[in-house]
């Protein structure tokens, strides 16, 4: 478990779309390095053959009808986008280059 | 019940101001009222709020009291105010998660429990203040300032849900709702000396609650009693098929159970784990003092060992944030909240990013960061994997300590309040205050917190946490209600009667 | 766009030099009702966002709940490939950015797929006759479909130079199945066509199961198609992948193409690169896509939000005894039974019409009838409006009750077209068009002696040579009568009555 560097948190941060302030990165190098050194004890225990859990109740095949059913007024859904034309989203160019 | 002319309508139980509401001693608007001017007044310096809802609560009551006059069968807390935790979405009203990034977004959609609320004729008074996102254990990390421990307004009131147990304990609402990952309505109602219960994992829908870490959270009623938590425990759970999670079989009888408080003949364990070193002095005296009295109550009381808890930690703060990391990405200004830096300039990468920098707090950063890292190639298995695998042996050792014991008991936070600002700026010291709640998530157990004195040193609350398996829920409050009672038996009142005055 | 256009090599040469090995990747959306994790309807073509919900927009606190018929259609699929069906496996999110998917997660399945280790088998004709190729399935997989984008300002409408981009969510959390082949190798120069006929077959196969309809000019099938080189005898080489290749011709150029640029490549000294190509329908080549600064990282895991599936042994076996014959069986049981040839089969099968033809035939039409109507006729209709054959308004019901008519002598052949002229532009139903165009056989003998008399009294020429034994000469004096009942009357007997009336034999 190795320690982390800036690299790793800029490389977090673009994983994670997170810009990040050369503090932030500075600040996050540290505290992330102490968090995973605390948290890091749970490698002691020899658990190759226990099973992971992902789910706290174990419940299995829950399904639903294939149905229709009423969604949303899209009149509702333009009201909360942060920018709107056209009946649709409006999301800014998506690639970097110019 | 007898007739609350002429007393404080803030001070009473929820099923005391239903019952005086269904026999028409008062009305619903008069009790919503009382508690709206309640929270004029002192919520300035509680801060429990984030919104209040004024118009529509007043609105919801006069509706009670329309269907009373109607004679239309009411719900067992009909016309009772309640406070909501900002992360629940209710219709046309804003939820923001205390966080920026959500700022002004009014949801068009009811959560589960908000329905299950309307349909049980609660009224719904507002929105109240969270750590961002439920990230945290003092609601420090608000994105709109903290809220204040009415024990001591220099002092947090746990977190997240720090507002929904201030807004309890300063009187500005009888009921609340929380939402618990990872103690987040226990250790709350802990330090603010209320009663808090976590169901078992999928007892009550999250169909509508904006997910921390899905494998984790849990909505649950907050209340001064334990009747009043168990009531509002049966309105909002049981199955909703719009949560693939939920539990689809019929709810515990936990009003039953809270109205036939005993815990003769049961056996209840006292785990070895949850004690010692970081646990303050005169929280363990007050839990010595619960276990004495439960001993005196007639229950068997053993010591239990659950040797994988000390690893819980560990494994939380690496499942939590992995979740989290992977729940919060759809917050990127492109179809509701913030959008920053679309000033044409900016690809959709960027405006991303920088929507995300100037909308999300440090915590909420460090925990996506954190869990980014546990998620990614190549430290998968070491991390996350690992985790998962601490989260079998923690469940294990819960079923190992259940053939032995009906339920476990500890106490609900190693300290009482601290300081505003004590904490905030060390994450690793704010997280060990979830030592002894985060176990209960891992594996899905039903919890209570409940108040069992004031710790000598500081005069602050002390919590009991009762530990119960999966769908037994109702053990809680059968335990939780004995203790209660035998504490007011010897107090005269509640522990929340001891608060000073606002 | 990339400025300069890759050096190609002659698709000759290049087989010749190389063994080409191909994979497949293909994402189908499943022609369920409703959506793969919440109950919006998934019609195409419905106006922007108005097929949506918090679930599909990803809005906060929304859960999803897994379809029922998707789960069952994926297990179906599995079944009909011959492959493994899990006992319990989950759902994984695909952890990503991107404006078209609603929670910048994709819900899918990861390390544990519903079905795995299967094959199909198909068959490509070749100049020694038709060979076989078995196309081994890796996993079938189920999964949600993303939004819409559409790029807006700057010239082209293309994703590069555009101002911004608008978003349409009806399409996001369509389940889709993604259908992945292990790679395939030895099938040297006609890679292309058994890429081609794979796609094909499972298109088919998934019709027959009634698992999705696979409109491809709808965009819902999609293949991501692999292709790398190997000298004979030595070890594959770098493979490259061509991204959102979406008609089955698209895919046969796609992997011609791809051979022809890697060889190219290779034999100039240069090296392939593991990347990502965009195929181009306009030109049929690839370019390169943009490069990633980073590689992907997207931190699958078991999504918290949705059990897992389970399917019990039972339930896989009912479904599998209740899977129809799979499509290369009843091709073979059809061409035996119709006594077709081969050619005359991959010509039905290349117009789609096998399934068209055979419901018909099952109707009550003579094979003969039902594989003119439909190869002929319909076949043009179709291509004209640029739509299937099986979208047409004709049913194998118009055609029974065509024949039949026919066969009673009401309807000639010319009147026939006329009919489903009429039912094909949407006039009504067989009767109703007959109804609606007056068209009846003219068949009493009065009118038509009539008519017969007054062609022979304007070909006065030609009703001599008949009656002097030229009967060849009749064709005329019937054309004309044919020509004033304007068609319908039955030729042969005005033919019969004509050569009556003047007394001669045939």
């Amino acid at each position: 478990m190795s320690a982390i560097t800036r690299a790793d948190v800029e490389h977090l941060g673009r994983l994670a779309r997170l810009n990040l302030t050369p503090e932030e990165i500075d600040n996050f190098a540290g505290q992330l390095d102490v968090i995973l050194a605390s948290v890091a004890r749970i490698s002691e225990v020899a658990a190759h053959d226990i099973p992971p859990t992902s789910h706290p109740i174990p419940v299995e095949n829950v399904y639903r009808e294939d149905v229709v059913r009423p969604g949303l007024l899209r009149a509702d859904v333009a009201a909360g986008a942060p920018a709107w034309e056209d009946d649709r989203f409006r999301v800014p160019r998506i690639l970097g280059e110019a | 019940m007898g007739d609350l002319m002429g007393h404080d309508l803030t001070r009473q139980s929820a099923s005391t101001l239903a019952d005086a509401i269904s026999q028409g001693e008062v009305s619903a608007e008069e009790v919503t009222k009382a508690h709206l001017e309640r929270i004029a007044e002192v919520d300035p310096r509680v801060h429990a709020f984030l919104y209040v809802d004024s118009d529509d609560a007043l609105a919801a009551a006069k509706g009670v009291d329309a269907k009373r006059a109607r004679g239309d069968r009411l719900g067992a807390l009909a016309g009772v105010p309640l406070a909501l935790k900002d992360i629940l979405t209710m219709k046309g009203v804003p939820t923001t998660c205390g966080s920026k990034i959500l700022e002004g977004w009014r949801p068009p959609y009811d959560s589960h429990v908000v329905e299950r609320l309307r349909t049980s004729d609660i009224v719904i008074l507002g929105k109240t203040n969270m750590d961002e996102f439920a990230m945290g254990s003092s609601t420090e990390h608000s994105a709109y300032g903290p809220t204040r421990n009415p024990w001591d307004l220099e002092r947090i009131p746990g977190g997240s849900g720090g507002g929904s147990s201030a807004a309890i304990a300063a009187f500005e609402a009888p009921l609340a709702i929380g939402t618990d990952t990872g103690g987040s309505i226990r250790q709350p109602a802990a330090v603010t000396g209320t009663v808090g219960v976590k169901p078992t994992y999928g007892g009550v829908s999250r169909y509508g609650l904006v997910a921390l870490a899905s494998s984790l959270d849990q909505a649950g009623p907050c209340a001064r009693n334990v009747l009043d938590t168990a009531l509002l425990h049966a309105a909002i759970a049981g199955h909703d098929p719009r949560d693939s999670t939920s539990i689809n079989a019929a709810v515990p009888d936990v009003v039953g159970a809270a109205l036939n408080g005993d815990v003769r003949g049961m056996r209840i364990g006292l785990v070895r784990e949850l004690s010692g070193a970081g646990y303050q002095a005169g929280v363990e005296q007050r839990f010595r003092e619960a276990v004495e009295l439960l001993e005196g109550l007639g229950a068997e009381v053993i010591e239990v060992s659950c040797p994988h808890f000390e690893y819980a930690l560990g494994a939380y703060y690496l499942i939590l944030p992995s979740e989290a990391s992977s729940n919060l990405a759809r917050f990127d200004g492109m179809r509701y909240g913030l959008r920053a830096g679309d000033d044409g300039s900016h690809s959709v990468e960027e405006v991303m990013a920088i929507t995300r920098e100037a909308g999300f707090g440090p915590e909420v950063k460090r925990r996506i960061m954190l869990g980014t890292y546990a998620l990614s190639s190549g430290y998968y298995d070491a991390y996350y994997g690992q985790a998962q695998k601490i989260r079998t042996l923690i469940t294990r050792d819960f079923d190992a300590a259940f053939t032995q014991v009906d339920v476990l008991i500890s106490p609900t936070a190693p300290t009482t309040a601290f300081k505003i600002g004590e904490k905030v700026d060390d994450p690793i010291a704010m997280y060990l205050n979830d030592v002894a709640t985060i176990p209960v998530n891992l594996a899905g157990n039903a919890a209570m917190s409940l108040p069992i004195g004031l710790a000598p040193e500081d005069g602050l609350p002390v919590g009991l946490q009762i530990i119960a398996p999966p769908m037994t829920d109702d053990r809680l409050y059968r335990v939780g209600s004995a203790v209660e009672s035998a504490l007011v038996d010897k107090w005269g009142q509640l522990l929340i009667e001891e608060a000073p005055a606002l | 766009m990339s400025a300069h256009a890759d050096e190609l090599m002659d698709y000759d040469q290049a087989v010749s030099l190389f063994d080409p090995v191909i994979g497949l990747e293909t994402h189908v959306e499943l022609g369920t009702n409703s959506k793969m994790f919440c109950s919006c309807p998934t019609e195409f073509g419905a106006e922007a966002n108005t097929q949506i919900c918090p679930v599909c927009v990803g809005l906060p606190g929304s859960m999803p709940v897994v379809n029922a018929v998707a789960v069952e259609s994926t297990i179906r699929m599995g079944l009909a490939l011959n492959c493994d069906i899990a006992s319990w496996c989950r759902f994984a999110r695909k952890n990503y950015f991107y404006p078209d998917m609603p929670k910048d997660y994709q819900i899918s399945q990861y390390d544990e797929p519903l079905c795995t280790d299967g094959y199909l088998d198909v068959i490509v004709p070749t100049d020694d006759g038709p060979q076989v190729f078995r196309i081994e399935i890796e996993r079938v997989h189920m999964e949600e479909d993303t939004g819409k984008l559409t790029h807006s300002g700057g010239d082209t409408g293309r994703i590069h130079g555009a101002d911004y981009s608008l978003v349409d969510y009806n399409r996001a959390g369509i389940p889709l199945i993604e259908i992945v082949t292990k790679p395939i190798p030895g099938t040297g120069a006609l890679a292309p066509v058994v890429a081609r006929a794979y796609v094909a077959e499972l298109r088919n196969l998934m019709r027959s199961l009634g698992v999705s309809n696979v409109r491809m000019e709808e965009g819902s099938l999609r293949c991501d198609v692999n292709v790398s080189l190997a000298k004979p005898g030595e070890p594959w080489g770098t493979r490259s992948e061509t991204k959102n290749v979406n008609s089955l011709r698209s895919v046969e150029r796609a992997v011609h193409s791809e051979i022809e640029r890697q060889s190219a490549l290779l034999t100039s000294g240069g090296r392939v690169i593991q990347e990502t190509r965009h195929f181009h329908e306009d030109t049929g080549r690839s370019t390169s896509g943009r490069s990633k600064e980073q590689a992907e990282d997207y931190r699958y895991f078991p999504e918290p939000d949705l059990v897992p599936v389970a399917p019990s042994l039972e339930w896989i076996e009912q479904l599998r005894a209740s899977l129809p014959e799979a499509p290369a069986a009843k091709r073979a049981r059809l061409q035996e039974s119709w006594g077709i040839t081969d050619f005359e089969m991959q010509t039905l099968v290349n117009t789609d019409a096998l399934d068209v033809i055979e419901e018909t035939v099952a109707a009550g039409v003579e094979q003969s009838a039902a594989r003119k109507w439909w190869m002929g006729e319909f076949a043009r209709s179709a291509k004209e409006q640029g739509i299937e054959l099986s979208q047409l308004r004709v049913r194998p019901a118009d055609i029974v009750r065509v024949e039949a008519l026919i066969g009673e002598g009401a309807l000639t052949d010319k009147m026939a077209r006329q009919v489903f002229e009429g039912v094909l532009a949407g006039e009504g139903d067989v009767d109703s068009v007959i109804a609606q165009r007056g068209l009846v056989v003219v068949s009493d003998d009065t009118s038509l002696l009539a008519a017969i008399d007054e062609a022979l009294a304007a070909q006065p020429d030609v009703a001599e040579k008949i009656a002097s034994g030229k009967v060849q000469a009749a064709g005329a004096i019937v054309g004309a009568v044919m020509k004033a009942t304007q068609g319908q009357a039955d030729a042969a007997k005005v033919r019969a009555l004509l050569l009556e009336k003047l007394g001669v034999s045939e």
